[in-house]
């Protein structure tokens, strides 16, 4: 990598390898682990780095690339760190035709960043999901894996509020 | 099949039941009452995990022995949170859109007391004389529950429960019988797979048991992709053990030993479910070595799906449990010749394995009496969008859409206009109000250009675009194509410009030809389902809807006043009242602002047509309209 790594990112590339060591030791070497494997080290770390990728590559036998192109292939994994909070906006038809993606609009105005992405404090990170199976209560928006029903923008802004709130009366008990 | 092997079969379930049924047929036959609490997702999403404490807490603090199960979804989902209690002495009462205050009220008022609570009664479930029960609802006459029967009234988590209400007693039987017999009575049953395509499920099953070797597998499909659809949810949810069991028994009648049930990550709890279910089955015997003492061995693992719409389609889950991407193969060879690891594997999806235990034990007779001469059983359906009864429900195969919508669904909200009905996801089509009478069956959905699809259905009203929703579904497959045959990767991407640029007022109408006909390519160029039905919303659209397509590209309006930047908002300012605020406070980006007679004026520059401000403006006013195209705002004096 051209880029120099500071101390902070040595650290942590070096806790996510040992973390993703731990989760191998449970798996068989064979090819159709690989997905279970990610889902595993995913689901301790919250994304997948590339030192996790690699270290997996190597126990299956399996080239780099074909990891990774397994983890861009499915909507799930993700290669930058998870927000504090997760934001996922329902994107199925019902949710559509309710008005879903004006839903995803306010967000995306509130949290002033795009779907995918995180916001530079790691509080929320932003996603669109296809359809979480909730449609009566379109639109939906999952919030931290909670689904909540008639989320519309005057919702997103109560949501927000909800944490804003709580991490105001966080701060006065540390205090 | 030796005699004594079978006498053994059937007493080694005979323990099992014994011992669940002293649990849990005690539990509706000793007089005791209990209460049962819908948390399948869509339950939690309108709060029942808070519904589950309150009674428990209730309960425990008033020291009541009254169990509260928590069950899975009844289908009554436009009434979630459901509670049903059952009291001696009174019929078992579903009550609907329960709370914490009502929670409390019920353990109080009727379990203590003798008061129904009438005012939070959805229905009795059986018929009585004290209170209207299911059986008076419009929907009764029309549906006919076959595997939707014990969702909601068995707790998912216990496996007793299930066996107690009937479950495993099929695939006691199966193990009793000649693997061809098995095989022989699904066939004649005229069951066809309920993933969408409908192909006869007794042949898939045939083909897979004479293909050559000897490892086999068995894989259930629950990678419901289908935005709008969530039976399979649903199902895996309220009762997994019904799929595991069909599971088990197509495992037996083909001649394999390993099972995967792929469910999709969307879906954490069914996931979980499922999970507990397959470790309950293997304690009680009834997977893993020997099944219930005989000669058959299976064991069922569970993969869950990573995300990608594609990987419904059978190859493309194989490729995934192969640790893939989830790209399409070519067929053939069919995976029941060749699937995978290059093994003889049989595909089903949920549905048609939860249908496997009642042909079984009912026969197959039994089964081919419901529905029509080619489609037979029942159909699921998952009621979603402008219906007033959205939920589950399950209807003989022949039932026409005018019954399903608005006898079992109740019809439009709002005194609202039907417009259309969206059949079969982004494979499927939109049908108009003249195709409501066709009856529900494979083939005619088929021929009226949509399908069956996995069977969700969509009710859209007058204020649905149906370009809009042609657009919508593009973009679905668009995004989801896996970009294998160039044709779905491009001509999707293609189409998906055309139709944003319909949407966008920027449309020709030479541009409706090159759609049709990209569609047609995209059809004949593709490898998987996907692609091939990709174009079916559009063709749909096109073949009922032409005159929106039309508006939107020669007017620059559309009429359902939906695509945003061929709208505008607009107060009306002989209606707007000067001593009224609302609009400004709800407003998420401050575009509305009071002119000098205080009448407020909406700022088309910042304006971003969210809709807040119409559902606030207080209905004795009613000042803010959509306007269509929106060049027909008049320029206000300042």
């Amino acid at each position: 990598m051209a880029k120099k790594q500071s101390k902070k990112e040595i650290a942590e590339a070096a806790a996510a390898k040992k973390e993703t060591v731990k989760v191998l030791e449970g798996f068989g070497k064979k090819k159709g682990s690989l997905i279970p494997i990610l889902q595993k080290v995913q689901g301790k770390l919250g994304y997948l780095p590339r030192v996790a990728m690699l270290e997996i590559a190597q126990f299956l036998g399996i080239s780099a690339i074909e990891v990774y192109s397994v983890v861009t292939f499915y909507n799930q994994f993700r290669l930058n760190p998870p927000g504090k909070h997760s934001i996922r906006v329902c994107l199925g038809t019902a949710c559509h035709m309710k008005g879903g993606y004006i839903t995803l609009d306010a967000w995306k105005r509130r949290l002033n960043i795009d779907v995918r992405q995180t916001t530079p404090d790691r509080e929320f990170d932003l996603d669109s999901v296809a359809c979480v199976g909730c449609c009566v209560m379109a639109p939906v928006t999952v919030v931290d894996d909670k689904p909540e029903g008639q989320v519309e923008p005057t919702k997103v802004d109560g949501i927000l509020l909800a944490f804003e709130r709580e991490r105001e009366q966080k701060g006065k008990k540390s205090q | 099949m030796k005699v004594n092997e079978t006498a053994a079969i059937a007493s080694a379930f005979q323990e099992i039941k014994e011992k669940a049924d002293s649990r849990w047929q005690g539990l509706r036959e000793n007089g005791k009452p209990f209460i049962l609490v819908g948390a399948a997702t869509c339950g939690r999403a309108a709060g029942a995990l808070e519904v589950l404490q309150t009674l428990r807490d209730e309960v425990k603090k008033r020291k009541l022995d009254v169990p509260v199960i928590e069950v899975g979804c009844m289908g009554h989902c436009y009434a979630e949170p459901l509670v049903i209690v059952s009291k001696p002495g009174y019929p078992p009462i579903c009550y609907g859109h329960v709370n914490e205050v009502i929670a409390e009220r019920l353990v109080r008022d009727f379990l203590l007391g003798d008061d129904l609570c009438l005012e939070f009664i959805l229905g009795a479930l059986e018929e009585n004389d004290l209170v209207p029960s299911f059986q008076d609802f419009p929907r009764a006459g029309y549906e006919q529950k076959v595997i939707l029967e014990n969702c909601g009234h068995l707790d998912p988590e216990e496996i007793g429960h299930y066996i107690s209400e009937g479950g495993y007693a099929a695939l006691t039987k199966a193990l009793q019988m000649e693997p061809e017999n098995v095989i022989e009575e699904v066939g004649k049953s005229g069951l066809r797979g309920r993933g969408g395509a409908g192909f006869p499920t007794g042949q898939k099953w045939r083909v897979c048991r004479s293909a050559p070797g000897r490892t086999k597998y068995v894989v259930c499909n629950g990678d419901e992709g289908d935005p709008g659809a969530f039976m399979d949810r649903v199902i895996l949810e309220s009762d997994p053990h019904s799929v595991l069991e069909g599971m088990i028994i197509a495992g037996y009648a083909t001649g394999a030993r390993y099972g995967y049930i792929y469910v999709r990550a969307e879906y954490p709890l069914a996931v979980h479910r499922v999970e507990v279910a397959i470790n309950q089955a293997k304690k009680q015997g009834l997977l893993g070595k020997n099944i219930l003492g005989s000669e058959y061995s299976f064991s069922i693992e569970l993969f869950r799906g990573s995300g990608a719409f594609v990987c419904g389609e059978e190859t493309a889950l194989i490729a995934s449990l192969e640790g893939e991407a989830g790209m399409p193969r070519h067929r053939p060879p069919y995976p029941s010749d060749r699937g995978l690891y290059g093994k003889p594997t049989l595909i089903n999806n949920v549905k048609t394995l939860a249908n496997i235990r009642h042909i079984i034990e009912k026969g197959a007779d039994w089964f081919a009496g419901i529905g029509t001469g080619e489609s037979k059983g029942t159909a699921v359906f998952a009621l979603a969008g402008k219906i007033v009864s959205t939920g589950l429900v399950e209807v003989p195969m022949g039932t026409t859409l005018r019954q399903v919508i608005f006898d079992v669904g109740s019809g439009i909200p709002e005194g609202k206009k039907f417009k259309a009905v969206q059949i079969g996801g982004p494979s499927g089509g939109c049908l108009p109000e003249s195709a409501l009478d066709l009856p529900i069956d494979f083939d005619s959905l088929k021929s009226a250009g949509a399908m069956m699809g996995s069977g969700g259905m969509v009710v859209l009203d007058e204020d649905d675009c149906m370009v809009e929703i042609a657009r919508y579904f593009l973009e679905f497959t668009q995004k989801e194509s896996c970009g294998k045959c160039t044709l779905c990767r491009l001509g999707t991407k293609q189409m998906l410009e055309i139709l944003s640029d319909i949407t966008c007022g920027e449309g020709k109408m030479e541009d409706l030809e090159v759609l049709a006909g990209l569609a047609e390519d995209v059809k004949a160029g593709s490898l998987c389902g996907l692609g091939r039905t990709a174009p079916n919303p559009v063709l749909s659209t096109l073949r009922y809807f032409r005159d929106e397509y039309e508006a939107h590209i020669l007017e620059g309006r559309c009429p359902a006043l939906m695509c945003l930047p061929l709208i505008a908002y607009y107060i009306l300012r002989d209606k707007c009242e000067r001593s009224c605020d609302a609009c400004i406070g709800t407003c998420t980006v401050e575009a509305i602002s009071p002119d000098k007679k205080r009448i407020k004026v909406i700022d088309q520059e910042k304006c971003v047509k969210c809709g807040t401000c119409l559902t606030s403006c207080p209905p004795q006013y009613d000042a803010i309209i959509k306007l269509s195209p929106p060049s027909e705002v008049p320029a206000d004096k300042k």
